[in-house]
C-alpha cells in the first residue's frame, strides 16, 4: 500500500477562474491536480482513482446533494464529465456538448449537434464523454465523425469523417489526447462495420494513421478469417483507451467478430477481435496483441476500458495491466509485452476449462442448434462500464455480474436461461420494476486482489449494473445500478457507508473534482447528472 | 411436454382468423422467414429474440404499447420513434419492414386455437363458483392483489390459462410473484411483487393495500408460493374448458 496522500484541497483550487489551456504535460500528469477530472477515466492509466480526500470513511454519510443537470434527452447517460479549473464538460445524449459551472450546474452554452440522417447505433445513440487538448474538446458521433469544438466558446472548430454511417459506422466511445493527437475508433461491429483506430492531428483534424482491427488480405492474421469473412468481420472499438507513457502505447480492447452468433461462415481465430491491441501512438503499428476470446460465438466484445497499474507478480513488480472481460475472465498481462501473466474466472464460467501456457482458453461448450447454456451470459460478466483500481488499498474495484447465463442456439440470437427474460435487457434510464430473486442473475460490486485475482469482499446488489466504479483517497468507492442507487463503499472492507436514491439507472462511471475546497462527486443516472459534497 | 395434459382441443392455427391484418393474410413463407431473419439481425438486439425486452410491448404475444396497424408499424421500423431509444433505419427498404410486420403478425398467431368452451358459461364461474374475482379482477371487478386479467387473452395462449388453473404453481410469471414478510412484531404480511431492490420491496397485500418495506427492518422476508390452488379437483373439466374460453377472450377491449 502506498503512503497516505493527502491533498490541501483549498491550497490547489481556487474559484472558478479563467481556464489555462490543458497542456499535454497537464494531461500526463492529471493524477497532480485531483482537484480536476481531465480525462474519461482521470488519468492516462484508467485507475478513475481521485486523490482527493476530504470525504472519508468517517464522514460520507453527511454527503448531500448539491446540483442536478437534467439533459434534455432520452438516451441513456453513459457519459462521465471532464472537469477542468471549475469549467464541467459533459455530453447530452446523442451528441451535444454542455458546459456548466461545477460548483452551480448553470450552464454555460450548450453546443447543438445535429447527426446525419443514416446515423444509427446498434444499442443506443449514446455517448461515454469528451476528451479536451489546449483549450479544445474533442467527441465522436454517431455518424462516425470526431469534431472539435472550443471548450471557451462552444464552437464547431473542425469535424472530419471517420467512416461512413451508412454503413453502419458509428462512434459512442470517448477520444484520447495524447500529444499532438487525438485518436478515436469505431463502432458498428454487429453490423459488418469493420472496426478503425484513426489518429487525427488536434489542431487540424488531419488523419495521420489509420489502423485497421481487422487485418487485410497480405497482413498477418487475415489467414485467421475464412474466405472473404473478413471483409464484414466487426472486432470495433467502442470504449475508452488507456495510454502508457513509458512505452508510448495506447491500449484498445475490440469488439467481437460478425456475424456475432454464426462462427461457420468465419472459421478461424478472426483476429484481432475481442482482443486488446497495443499501438505505437507516432505511428500506429500493432506492438503486441491479446485475444481474450478466440472465434468469438457469444458476443463477448472486449471493449473494457483497461486499467494499467504495477503490480507485484511471481516476487516481481511487473507493469500490468487487469482486465475484467466479459467473459467472465479476470486478466493480468505485461503491458509493455503483452506476456499473459495470469487470468481466472471471476464469475460462474463454464465455456472454457483453462488456458495453455500462452493463455489461450481452452473452450469446452459451443453453440448447438438445441441449444447450450453458456456462463456468463451473452451480455457479460462485465459490459462496458469503467472498473477503478486504488493504489492506496491495492485493489481493483469491478462491477459487474453473477450468475449470469445464456441459451446460445447455433447461428441464432441466444435465449435468456430461465424465466425472467429481464436480465438481459440493455440499460435504459429509468427505474423499473424488478421481480428476480436470489438464483436469478444480479449485481456486485467486488474488490479483488490484482495478484491473484482473488476475490477480496463484495457488495451484493438485488438488480444487476450497468455502472462503474471510482476509488477516492478517502479509502472509498462509489458505484451504482440498474435499481437506481448511487452508492459509496469501504474500499478495504466493502460496507455500505452511504446511499442516495437517484431515481433512474445508473449507466455511467463516477468522478471527483473540488471546487474552492471542497470536494464534490458526480455520477450520470436517468437522464441527469447528479453532483454531492458534504453538508 | 406439457402440451400432452392439456384439455384445450380442436387446434387450429388461425391464421385465417387474423382478420384485418393484411399482411398475414397475404404472406408466402419466404416472406416470413426473411422478416424472422431480418427480426433477427435488426430488432432482437433491443427487443430480445423472444421479442419481449422492451416493457410493454411482446411481439410474440401481439402485444403493443398501442393498437397499431401494419403500415404505422413500418413506418416506425423506418423512421424510428423520435425522443425514444427506437432509431431509424434508414438502411431498410419499405419491402423489407413489411417483410419483418408479416413475421410479426405471424409469430403472434402461433398457437392461437378455437377453443370449444363457452365463454359465457365460463365468465359466470369466473364470477361464482370459481370464486376467482377473491384475488383477480376483470374491468375493475374484483380484488386486485392477484394479476389483473382484463387483458389476459391478449397476454396468454390458451394453454397458458389452462396450464394456470390446473397446476398454477408451474408457470409463475415474473410480475406475478408472491412475497411475504415478516414485520418485527412478528405480524406476517404476504402479497403480489410490485418490485424489490437490494434494500427495499414493495408489494400489494392481500387486503388489497400498497405496501413499502424496508428489508433491514423485517424480521424475515422472501418469495413465497404462489396462493391460486389448482382447480383440477373443484371444477369440473367443462367449467374449465369454458373459464379458459372467458379468460381467452378478455383483450381489455370491452368492459370484460
Amino acid at each position: 500500500m502506498s503512503s497516505r496522500i493527502t491533498i490541501s484541497i483549498a491550497a490547489c483550487c481556487l474559484a472558478t477562474v479563467a481556464s489555462a489551456e490543458v497542456t499535454f504535460e497537464r494531461l500526463l500528469n492529471a493524477a497532480d491536480e485531483p482537484y480536476n477530472w481531465l480525462n474519461y477515466s482521470g488519468t492516462y492509466d484508467n485507475q478513475r482513482y481521485s486523490r482527493l480526500d476530504q470525504v472519508t470513511r468517517q464522514n460520507v454519510d453527511e454527503l448531500e446533494l448539491q446540483w442536478i443537470w437534467q439533459a434534455r434527452s432520452l438516451e441513456k447517460f453513459e457519459a462521465t464529465p471532464l472537469v477542468v479549473d471549475g469549467i464541467l464538460y459533459t455530453v447530452q445524449a446523442p451528441n451535444d456538448i454542455v458546459a456548466l459551472d461545477a460548483a452551480t450546474g448553470r450552464v454555460f452554452w450548450t453546443f447543438n449537434y445535429e447527426n446525419l440522417p443514416e446515423a444509427r447505433a446498434c444499442c443506443g445513440r449514446v455517448n461515454r464523454g469528451l476528451a479536451i487538448h489546449g483549450e479544445t474538446l474533442f467527441m465522436g458521433t454517431i455518424d462516425a465523425h470526431l469534431v472539435a469544438v472550443d471548450a471557451i466558446s462552444g464552437q464547431l472548430k473542425w469535424r472530419e469523417k471517420v467512416a461512413e454511417a451508412r454503413d453502419f459506422y458509428s462512434i459512442t466511445m470517448t477520444p484520447l489526447v495524447v500529444e499532438d493527437k487525438v485518436f478515436i475508433g469505431t463502432g458498428g461491429g454487429d453490423g459488418g462495420a469493420n472496426g478503425v483506430i484513426a489518429a487525427y492531428d488536434v489542431e487540424t483534424g488531419r488523419e495521420l494513421w489509420r489502423f485497421h482491427t481487422i487485418p487485410r488480405p497480405g497482413e498477418p492474421g487475415n489467414e485467421t478469417w475464412s474466405g472473404d469473412s473478413w471483409r464484414t468481420g466487426g472486432a470495433a472499438v467502442w470504449n475508452h483507451a488507456a495510454y502508457d507513457p513509458e512505452t508510448r502505447l495506447a491500449f484498445w480492447g475490440t469488439g467481437n467478430p460478425a456475424p456475432d452468433w454464426d462462427g461457420s461462415v468465419r472459421l478461424g481465430d478472426n483476429l484481432y477481435s475481442d482482443s486488446v491491441v497495443a499501438l505505437d501512438i507516432d505511428t500506429g503499428e500493432l506492438a503486441w496483441y491479446y485475444q481474450f476470446t478466440p472465434h468469438d460465438e457469444l458476443d463477448y466484445d472486449s471493449t473494457q476500458v483497461p486499467i494499467l497499474a504495477d503490480v507485484e507478480w511471481e516476487g516481481e513488480l511487473r507493469k500490468a495491466m487487469l482486465w475484467a472481460n466479459r467473459n467472465g475472465l479476470m486478466y493480468l498481462l505485461d503491458r509493455t509485452t503483452g506476456e499473459f501473466l495470469h487470468g481466472k474466472p471471476f464469475v460462474s464460467v463454464n465455456w472454457m476449462d483453462g488456458f495453455d501456457e500462452n493463455g489461450r482458453p481452452n473452450q469446452v461448450r459451443f453453440p448447438t442448434p438445441e441449444g447450450t447454456e453458456f456462463r456468463p451470459h451473452v451480455h457479460g460478466a462485465t459490459n462496458w462500464a469503467p472498473s477503478a483500481y486504488s493504489p492506496r488499498t491495492g485493489l481493483y474495484y469491478v462491477s459487474h455480474w453473477e450468475d449470469s447465463a445464456t441459451v446460445a442456439v447455433a447461428g441464432q440470437f441466444p435465449r435468456a436461461a430461465g424465466i425472467n427474460t429481464r436480465q438481459t435487457a440493455m440499460g435504459q434510464i429509468d427505474q423499473q420494476r424488478f421481480f428476480n430473486d436470489e438464483d436469478e442473475a444480479h449485481g456486485v460490486v467486488r474488490a479483488y486482489d490484482p495478484e491473484t485475482l482473488d476475490q477480496v469482499w463484495e457488495h451484493k446488489m438485488a438488480d444487476i449494473t450497468w455502472a462503474g466504479t471510482l476509488a477516492t483517497a478517502g479509502d472509498l468507492v462509489f458505484g451504482g445500478g440498474r435499481e437506481g442507487y448511487f452508492f459509496a463503499l469501504d474500499a478495504e472492507s466493502g460496507e455500505l457507508l452511504w446511499r442516495a436514491a437517484v431515481g433512474g439507472q445508473v449507466n455511467a462511471g463516477p468522478m471527483s473534482y473540488a471546487i474552492d475546497g471542497k470536494q464534490y462527486i458526480a455520477v450520470a443516472a436517468g437522464n441527469a447528472l447528479f453532483t454531492f459534497a458534504l453538508r | 411436454m406439457r402440451k400432452t395434459k392439456f384439455l384445450v382441443a380442436t387446434v387450429t392455427v388461425v391464421f385465417a382468423s387474423l382478420g384485418g391484418r393484411a399482411a398475414a393474410q397475404h404472406a408466402t413463407p419466404f416472406d416470413i422467414r426473411d422478416g424472422e431473419r431480418a427480426f433477427i439481425s435488426s430488432c432482437a438486439n433491443c427487443h430480445g429474440p423472444d421479442g419481449n425486452l422492451i416493457e410493454g410491448i411482446d411481439f410474440g404475444r401481439g402485444i403493443y404499447r398501442s393498437e397499431l396497424g401494419d403500415d404505422a408499424i413500418v413506418n416506425i421500423i423506418l423512421n424510428g420513434i423520435p425522443d425514444t431509444p427506437m432509431p431509424p433505419t434508414p438502411s431498410m427498404s419499405e419491402e423489407q419492414a413489411r417483410r419483418i410486420v408479416t413475421y410479426l403478425r405471424a409469430w403472434s398467431a402461433e398457437g392461437r386455437v378455437e377453443l370449444e368452451g363457452d365463454a359465457a358459461r365460463g365468465r359466470a364461474v369466473f364470477f361464482g363458483d370459481g370464486e376467482c374475482t377473491d384475488c383477480h379482477a376483470v374491468a375493475g371487478i374484483g380484488a386486485r392483489h392477484g394479476p389483473d386479467l382484463s387483458r389476459i387473452g391478449r397476454e396468454r395462449r390458451a394453454v397458458e390459462l389452462e396450464t394456470a388453473l390446473l397446476d398454477p404453481g408451474q408457470i409463475v410469471q415474473p410480475t406475478g410473484r408472491t412475497y411475504t414478510v415478516t414485520l418485527p412484531d412478528g405480524e406476517v404480511v404476504s402479497g403480489r411483487l410490485l418490485n424489490h431492490d437490494t434494500f427495499t420491496v414493495q408489494i400489494i397485500d392481500t387486503s388489497d393495500r400498497l405496501r413499502s418495506f424496508v428489508k433491514a427492518e423485517l424480521s424475515d422476508h422472501g418469495f413465497a408460493e404462489t396462493p391460486m390452488p389448482a382447480y383440477g379437483d373443484t371444477l369440473s373439466r367443462e367449467q374449465i374448458t369454458d373459464l379458459v374460453s372467458y379468460l381467452a377472450s378478455l383483450t381489455g377491449d370491452t368492459n370484460e
